[in-house]
């Protein structure tokens, strides 16, 4: 399963910098969501996958391997939240930027690096 | 628990959550919003007094036991970061007063600026790596909307590449903070620093390292990340632009001397060489960049860039003289670049441009403006009695200690076209004739400045004066910052703080 996951974390990574580098503002930020599961997803997989086992156990149980860590869950459902509040806020600046430049091109947002 | 440790976190809070309460009442947000910089201020300068006093100290929130729970620490370098951040709150929080428009005001111009203070406090005084990304998170956010409020061509263009490079880097900063803890099971620092000294060396490790450095050196505009800082800076308003100079670029900082201290010192030879490296090459390119540009803003953006190699030069050279040399780099920076942009603003309000070529007479129309630019203009760049040459000063020092002479050349160097670049802007828009392109200057016409002035010029003052103190009295600030150093080199005190006697 490990090894499943690191393809499809491969996989986003590289489409999330394949989709970044085109042209079009939109595609930037769909690119920029990509690369946010990417980062989830590795999480996910490197702190462990395990399978049906508690996160909580009572006190007499000793065997570490009957738990489940909950730590890497807790730690992406706060950057799945953060993410997806950075996503909202990337939309509407992409609106607004399509109304202000008039375009979703980026080659045609180079005034500020001159 | 010290209360003093959760007050910089919670006090720009509840400053934010007042001024939205308030949404309606500029009047009641404005007085809301310098309120809650001057008792940021207080208590950052109680929470550093205090550590100064009793050491470094350590509350663990919800009193769940570190490592599990979250661990607010502040050592003495937390706690000067934290202090200068109320220094710079309550100067550009004044600032703001005159300078943001209303439609930038009813927006919520005032939250999101108590925001962004929180998100900084939060980030200087988190002894969590994941609380960190959170901090960072919460502190681009606000950023990101300062960035783009107002809806101008220009903001829209930087905010773009402003909001894409830091998500990136934030994206990377996420990925090596999972993956560190699939390696070594915790985040809380302290512990991760006690485990990774236990550890063998591994190569898996310094990968780790690395993932950290490009992420904080995106963040801090570290050579070759830096190209997004002088394509954005200049867009928004100038007091946003000041916050940002002073404090965004310096919270990376403070990360990546917190991980290179603390966390990563298994292959100092690899990693703190590297960082050599990248911060000769910040210096000299972000001083050559500032020397080709023209405009007022953009040079000293530019300059954010040069003045990052030096922080990071102490940190690559890693010895306490070296560590006390960036940090009392940082504070110098802060205050000093805070400064210049300040003044830009008035620059631009008298003159109506940014442009260098179109401006001119200012000498002659405002001299007291153009003593108050050179204050930190001169120090920028190193001249004595001002608090840059201490600053720098130190770094030598600790370089030629450290036998790296190529880098103390270079610093040398770019200090020379630091003034060379300050010099410039002297000449071009306070020295020669007011060309005759220029209109009538609209604030020179009068001959009576009106309140808004004073409310330009009293943080420029207030900010001038602290550089000079600096450089007069620089011992004491001095003896902090070795103090602040010897607690990064040997952080046994560190730890101890957070997890108790074992």
């Amino acid at each position: 399963m490990e090894t499943v996951l690191a393809f499809v974390i491969g996989g986003l990574y590289a489409a999330g910098l394949f989709t970044m580098l085109r042209r079009n503002i939109v595609r930037l930020v769909i690119g920029l969501g990509l690369l946010g599961h990417a980062a989830n997803l590795l999480i996910f997989t490197i702190a462990g996958l395990t399978r049906a086992r508690p996160p909580l156990i009572s006190e007499s149980v000793t065997n570490p391997e009957a738990l489940a860590d909950p730590m890497p869950h807790a730690l992406i459902l706060t950057a799945i939240v953060i993410g997806f509040a950075v996503q909202a806020f990337a939309l509407v600046l992409i609106y607004r930027v399509i109304q202000t430049v008039g375009t979703d091109d980026l080659d045609d947002m180079k005034a500020t690096d001159r | 628990m010290n209360i003093l440790l959760i007050l910089p976190v919670l006090v720009p809070l509840t400053a934010a959550v007042l001024c939205m309460l308030a949404w309606n009442s500029l009047r009641v947000q404005r007085i809301l919003n310098v309120m809650g910089a001057t008792l940021l201020l207080v208590s950052g300068l109680l929470l550093l007094r205090s550590i100064w006093q009793n050491g470094i100290q350590a509350a663990q929130m919800n009193a769940w036991p570190a490592p599990f729970g979250i661990t607010l620490v502040a050592d003495l370098f937390s706690a000067m970061m934290v202090g200068i951040t109320g220094v710079i709150g309550i100067a550009v929080a004044v600032y703001s007063l005159a300078t943001i428009d209303r439609e930038r005001e009813r927006f919520g111009y005032y939250p999101l600026f108590h925001i962004l203070l929180m998100g900084v406090c939060g980030a200087f005084l988190t002894g969590d790596l994941f609380n960190l990304y959170v901090w960072f998170e919460v502190m681009l956010m606000a950023s990101f909307v300062l960035m783009a409020l107002g809806g101008e061509r220009a903001q829209m263009e930087g905010a773009i590449k402003y909001v894409t490079i830091n998500l990136v880097a934030s994206a990377m900063f996420l990925a090596a903070v999972g993956m560190l803890y699939g390696i070594v099971g915790t985040l809380n620092m302290a512990d991760l620093a006690q485990k990774l000294r236990a550890a063998p060396r591994m190569d898996l490790l310094t990968t780790i390292a690395i993932l950290f450095l490009v992420a904080f050196g995106i963040k801090a505009a570290v050579f070759p990340l830096f190209f997004w800082l002088p394509a954005s800076y200049h867009t928004p308003p100038v007091a946003v632009s000041a916050i940002f100079a002073g404090l965004l670029t310096k919270v990376g900082v403070y990360a990546l001397i917190r991980v290179f201290t603390l966390l990563f010192v298994q292959d100092v030879a690899y990693t703190h060489t590297l960082i050599l490296a990248l911060a000769g090459l910040t210096m000299i390119t972000g001083v050559l960049g500032a020397v080709a540009q023209n405009e007022f803003r953009r040079i000293l953006s530019f300059h954010i860039v040069s003045q990052i190699g030096y922080m990071i030069f102490g940190l690559g050279l890693f010895t306490t003289t070296a560590l006390a040399g960036s940090i009392f780099y940082i504070v110098h920076h802060i205050i000093v670049k805070t400064n210049l942009f300040l003044v830009s603003g008035v620059v631009h309000r008298i003159g109506g441009t940014y442009e260098l070529k179109k401006l001119g007479g200012l000498y002659s129309a405002r001299p007291a403006l153009s003593i108050l630019f050179l204050i930190p203009a001169l120090s920028l760049a190193g001249l004595p009695p001002l608090s840059g040459f201490v600053a720098k000063f130190t770094l030598v020092r600790a370089g030629l200690e450290s036998q790296s002479y190529v880098l103390v050349a270079t610093a040398l160097a770019v200090g020379l076209l630091t003034l060379f670049s300050m010099t410039k802007i002297w000449a071009e828009a306070f020295w020669k004739e007011a060309p005759a392109s220029l209109e009538v200057m609209p604030a020179l016409s009068s001959s009576e400045p009106d309140v808004s002035y004073w409310l330009l010029i009293l943080p420029i003052a207030s900010l001038a004066l602290i550089t000079i103190l600096i450089g007069l009295a620089a011992e004491p600030i001095y003896v902090l910052a070795s103090r602040a150093a010897q607690q990064l080199i040997d952080p046994a005190e560190y730890i101890q703080a957070v997890l108790g006697r074992r």
